[in-house]
């Protein structure tokens, strides 16, 4: 059984329940779930552990990879999680098929274009010159 | 495929009496939401006036300190709290543990009250610090 296989034996006989497909997005959300629990603790920590919150301080905890590096994986994992979460909360509310899909296209974008602004803005902090 | 009446629908909330089981599985949705939309969009402005001029980064701390800026924040971190802790509480019951009337209704209660606590312990020590 792969991963996203999500069908169960006697539903595949009778042709039945599930659609065969959506076990990947499920498990996707599950497991950026458990990614968040320790990137998310990670970042309220190091927020809480830097002395203090000025525009100098973060720049210089984001220019060593060891801010940078998990505040990209925050970053891509919060935008992903986000997706899949808000695809699950649409699916159940909108009846309408085409809005629906109008919606949830409409959050891939926004998802995809957000989480591609915070990841130039982030190298732009972590690669740019020394102020 | 044109429905000829209306199909049944299961009860709705206004029907049952409310739990702490409900209350936080509505809750995981809201807090859900709320840090995809709101949280990620102040993450991303945050990323962003960081990586911009003084100027930018001023504009952000201006608006963080602003008293709707403080709820946003502070309701953003008791938001991310709740949804972090019943996230953990629907990854044991994923796993089929945690199902029990007592202990799914005592862990429902424990999320509410953990949540409360770390974002009180939180700002009660980041405003401890910056005084």
């Amino acid at each position: 059984m792969s991963l996203g296989e999500s069908a169960s034996a006697l539903g595949k006989v009778e042709n039945t329940g599930s659609a065969r497909h959506g076990g990947e997005h499920w498990l996707s959300e599950r497991v950026l779930s458990a990614a968040l629990l320790l990137l998310g603790t990670w970042f309220i920590a190091s927020l809480v552990l830097l002395p203090s919150l000025d525009q100098a301080t973060i720049t210089e905890w984001l220019r060593d990879p060891s801010g940078a590096v998990p505040m990209a994986l925050f970053v891509i994992a919060a935008f992903r999680h986000a997706l899949d979460g808000l695809k699950v909360v649409v699916d159940d509310y909108v009846r309408d098929a085409g809005n629906r899909l109008a919606l949830n296209t409409l959050f891939f974008f926004l998802a995809v274009g957000g989480g591609a602004l915070a990841l130039f803005a982030l190298a732009r902090i972590a690669l740019g010159v020394a102020a | 495929m044109a429905a000829e009446r209306p199909r049944p629908l299961s009860p709705h909330l206004t029907i049952w009496k409310w739990g702490p089981a409900m209350l936080v599985s509505i809750l995981h949705r809201i807090t859900g939401v709320g840090l995809s939309i709101l949280g990620l969009a102040v993450l991303t402005w945050w990323l962003v006036a960081i990586s911009g001029d003084a100027e930018g980064y001023a504009k952000f701390a201006q608006a963080a300190s602003h008293p709707i800026g403080w709820v946003v924040i502070i309701g953003l971190t008791w938001a991310f709290f709740q949804h972090l802790l019943s996230g953990v509480r629907h990854l044991v019951m994923d796993s089929g543990h945690g199902m029990e009337l007592g202990v799914n209704k005592s862990s429902a209660i424990l999320t509410i009250l953990g949540s409360v606590f770390l974002t009180a312990a939180l700002w009660a020590y980041l405003l401890g610090v910056a005084q």
